[in-house]
């Protein structure tokens, strides 16, 4: 008994899983298979980039600059040693561009925005906002998703682009102005070494990839919630839990296919 | 008035990203060298610069005196040539005066060592625009191990 038991609890997950999959994926589909409509949308977005992209710039610029200067800090003690402290802009940038930007920048924004949007979502269905925009003949997945989802595809690539140049700025602030590190040597070895299409452009196509999967998983978990206060909390826990795991795996798969 | 302020932010956030977007993509592209009315341009030519890249610092005795401004190859000789700006500051520099390319420490990179020459009568200052015609071309560690190893398969 007990064995069928756990069978049918295995079986039920994994039905729990798809169904999940499909319904994210559905919903999803729902809110972009509108046309934009530029005139009512686009007061819609801009509110949306508001609360997703300009409140988290500060979290976004502040940690970039703290994690530059850490990174050259660290980095300068280590090069210092073999007396190659010049290369430090190379490591600096590299290491934003290529991978700290991109996924820092994501986690920061799973924590600030993904968990906000799962939040709000959660209060709109638990107040039944949502059941009411039905009721008035508004497809919700039209006006309340697709701005959160093209929001939080927009503003992302910005974030991690400051992030990182925040970041090099800060490399520069510890390395030329406090260790005295060669103005120029720093700032040629460093254009030197960083390309536009193996670095810059790969560093927008992780943000916009991370983007989409943050933004979604927070969507999905706060329109498919259990509408009451316990069920929000866990929502918004569930969101930046899994999007930082996910974020994290992709950069993996990301990067063995761009630099592997 | 609010929506006025959120559009605005908004507006801000825009054009940050793009700042920033720019500055990145600036990064990549060379910078120019600071083009002040007080800095003067000499050239001079090498056999090789190794690994010399532009806005290298030209060195007297460790100090910096100037930049690499420009890096090209002479058509009609093949030989690479390089624009230095100097510094207004140190102007006095004679025409005996020699360059090199060398290599801070063993692994660093490489910048210009400029070694002054002596003062004589006939001898003049250099201008805005004159050659150095001493250079020492870099020191290719490839080549050095080469010579070794056939001079010392000759013994």
């Amino acid at each position: 008994m007990s064995i069928v038991d756990s069978i049918a609890a295995l079986g039920a997950r994994a039905i729990g899983i798809v169904l999940g999959l499909g319904r994210a994926g559905i919903m999803l589909w729902g809110a972009l298979l509108h046309l934009p409509r530029f005139k009512k949308g686009t007061p819609l977005l801009i509110k949306q980039i508001y609360v997703v992209g300009v409140q988290s710039m500060v979290i976004v610029i502040v940690s970039g600059l703290f994690i530059g200067m850490v990174l050259a800090l660290q980095g300068y003690t280590i090069l210092v040693g073999f007396g190659t402290e010049q290369s430090l802009g190379p490591l600096v940038a590299l290491s934003l561009l290529r991978e700290l930007g991109p996924v820092v920048t994501a986690l920061l924004f799973a924590g600030r925005a993904g968990s906000a949007l799962t939040a709000e979502l959660g209060l709109m269905k638990s107040t039944e906002q949502l059941s009411s925009l039905e009721m008035m003949a508004v497809d919700p997945l039209r006006q309340v998703i697709a701005p959160r989802f093209w929001a939080g595809l927009i503003s992302m690539p910005l974030l991690s682009v400051m992030f990182v140049a925040v970041g090099i700025y800060g490399g520069y602030l510890v390395g030329v102005a406090w260790k005295g590190i060669d103005d120029g040597a720093f700032w040629s070895i460093l254009q030197a070494a960083v390309e536009w299409r193996q670095d810059i452009v790969n560093c927008l196509i992780k943000s916009v990839v991370f983007a989409w999967v943050v933004t979604w998983i927070a969507l999905y978990r706060g329109y498919h919630l259990v509408p009451n206060p316990e069920g929000i909390s866990r929502a918004t826990t569930q969101t930046v839990v899994q999007s930082s795991l996910a974020v994290l795996a992709l950069d993996f798969l990301l990067t063995a296919i761009m630099f592997g | 008035m609010v929506t006025k302020k959120i559009e605005l932010l908004v507006g801000v956030f825009l054009l940050a990203g793009v700042v920033a977007f720019l500055a990145l993509v600036y990064k990549v592209a060379n910078v120019d060298v600071s083009t002040n009315s007080d800095t003067y341009t000499l050239t001079a030519e090498f056999t090789n610069i190794g690994g010399l890249k532009v806005r290298s610092p030209v060195k007297v005795g460790g100090v910096v005196v100037g930049r690499v401004s420009a890096i090209n190859l002479d058509a009609k000789k093949l030989a690479p040539v390089v624009t230095l700006t100097m510094d207004k500051k140190y102007a006095d520099f004679p025409e005996t005066s020699s360059v090199a390319v060398l290599t801070s420490g063993l692994l660093g990179e490489q910048y210009i060592g400029l070694t002054p020459g002596f003062m004589d009568d006939g001898i003049e200052i250099l201008q805005d625009g004159d050659r150095i015609a001493d250079t020492h071309s870099a020191m290719v560690l490839e080549d050095l191990i080469g010579q070794f190893l056939y001079s010392s398969k000759d013994k």
